[in-house]
């Protein structure tokens, strides 16, 4: 099928940056968005021009490194999906396709549609972790986890950090991410003792990341390919206030 | 002091709580305003007492100092996340559909707000401002006739479709504004959320009817 792309191009971070027009005329219904841009590649790079660059990984939906605007949607038009799951069938015969790099203060345009996310890493390195040495895996029923508290800790952890709740999000908040961390640890033994500290520390750093406010539209979740539930966001709300009323250092 | 002036969670929480303290007068406000649908003979003399009331009681005195401050906080606070808001999105995307994945009203809450602050400093020049400090004739009864003022200007009908407007925005505000409020601080468990989530579609949807009756009760009453 045919496609007609208008796809961000931006040469580096001080570059204003514009869409420019491609066509691919032998597109096929079961190619991957991803296998459609690198068909456009192969094509750009043999006429000597300069291929477009994305970020992808695993390309099976859970490194979270692949993320770009398709038609203004985080992922594109499907729900709870990353870009590299999207295929071609979702597009008809003609279609025009607006390609563009998740869009936030805290996300600078490196090239293209490559964005730097290391604001996401900046928060993480601030307290999203166990912070004593574990030493080597421990017999599994020395500390005992209920089937509940594992599953919903699981639930939060399955944040792969793609950034599409930033860039989905009205404010460009990174509540969904930061939330889904600090419940992930928060449920389980080894990590709960330091819930106030960590807490603390990474709600001060998504603020120095320019990352805006939760405004509770939900549809940070809906666009998750994690489908990390926004209840994250209030559990860290809760973790917050109570570390600042009642946690002493 | 600085964490809580510049971090968006404890913003978020002065917005919640001054939220849920506007949303609790609002029920006050309409209980005593109800009265304007009793008889009209009853309803004057009842109405203008019980205002009278209020404005003599120090502890209504000094909730209604609460509510001033509330009212000013809930603006301010808006405001300084409107632009925090703004800092953090940067540069848009050209086709932006971001839409499809929330409510409209949760996405327009400023816009609503702006309609219901307008309407605020309307509704407080128009009643609030007349009666503390402006001439007002007695009833029989020695009051302040402030349900005379409130009639009059109900049988306007631009006066009733301004308010009808304006408690519309403020009804789709509270559908949003109440339940988001309760996850600003922290309720996380997902029982009482979704108990929450329905008890702020029945209290926007009471509040936006209980307010709407009364102006268009009164202009059809007084068409005749």
């Amino acid at each position: 099928m045919k496609i007609i792309l208008k796809i961000w191009r931006q040469k580096n971070r001080q570059d204003k940056g514009e869409f420019c027009d491609y066509v691919l005329e032998d597109v096929t219904r079961d190619m991957s968005f991803l296998e459609m841009l690198d068909m456009l590649n192969n094509k750009l790079v043999k006429q000597g021009d300069r291929a477009v660059e994305f970020d992808h990984d695993c390309r099976e939906g859970i490194c979270g490194q692949c993320g770009v605007m398709i038609n203004g949607i985080a992922h594109g038009s499907l729900k709870n999906t990353t870009t590299c799951q999207l295929h071609m069938r979702e597009f008809k015969d003609g279609d025009t396709i607006y390609v563009e790099p998740f869009k936030a203060s805290a996300f600078p345009v490196v090239r293209d549609l490559k964005v730097d996310r290391s604001s996401l890493d900046h928060i993480i390195v601030s307290g999203g972790y166990v912070s004593v040495d574990t030493g080597q895996a421990p017999e599994a029923n020395n500390i005992p986890v209920t089937y509940e508290e594992a599953e919903s800790a699981f639930d939060a952890a399955a944040c792969i950090g793609c950034g599409a709740c930033v860039a989905s999000c009205k404010n460009s908040s990174a509540a969904l991410f930061t939330g889904a961390k600090i419940t992930h640890l928060a449920r389980l033994p080894q990590g709960e003792k330091e819930t106030a500290s960590r807490t603390m520390a990474m709600v001060d750093q998504m603020e120095q990341e320019n990352f805006g406010h939760c405004s509770n539209t939900e549809a940070c979740q809906v666009e998750c390919p994690e489908n990390i539930s926004v209840l994250t966001i209030a559990r860290m709300n809760y973790e917050y206030n109570r570390a600042k009323i009642l946690f002493k250092k | 002091m600085i964490w809580f002036i510049k971090n968006s969670v404890t913003r978020k929480n002065l917005m919640a709580l001054t939220g849920l303290f506007l949303s609790f007068f609002l029920i006050v406000h309409l209980a005593g305003n109800l009265q304007l649908l009793l008889p009209e003979v009853q309803a004057k003399l009842q109405y203008n007492a019980y205002s009278q009331f209020l404005g003599g009681n120090p502890l209504v005195i000094l909730i209604s100092f609460v509510l001033y401050a509330c009212i000013i906080l809930h603006t301010v606070d808006a405001i300084y996340l409107g632009i925090k808001r703004k800092k953090a999105n940067g540069v848009s995307c050209s086709k932006d559909k971001r839409g499809r994945a929330s409510t409209w009203y949760s996405r327009h809450m400023m816009a609503l707000g702006i309609i219901v602050f307008v309407f605020l400093v309307i509704h407080f020049k128009d009643y609030w401002y007349r009666y503390k400090f402006g001439e007002l004739p007695l009833d029989e009864n020695g009051n302040k006739d402030l349900y005379t003022l409130v009639i009059v200007s109900f049988e306007q009908l631009w006066y009733v479709i301004l308010y009808v407007i304006a408690i519309v925005a403020l009804g789709y505000h509270l559908l949003h504004g109440v339940f988001s409020a309760h996850r600003s601080i922290g309720l996380y468990h997902p029982v009482y959320n979704s108990i929450i989530k329905v008890l702020g579609i029945i209290f926007a949807l009471v509040i936006t009817i209980g307010y709407i009756i009364i102006p268009i009760f009164i202009y059809i009453n007084h068409q005749t």
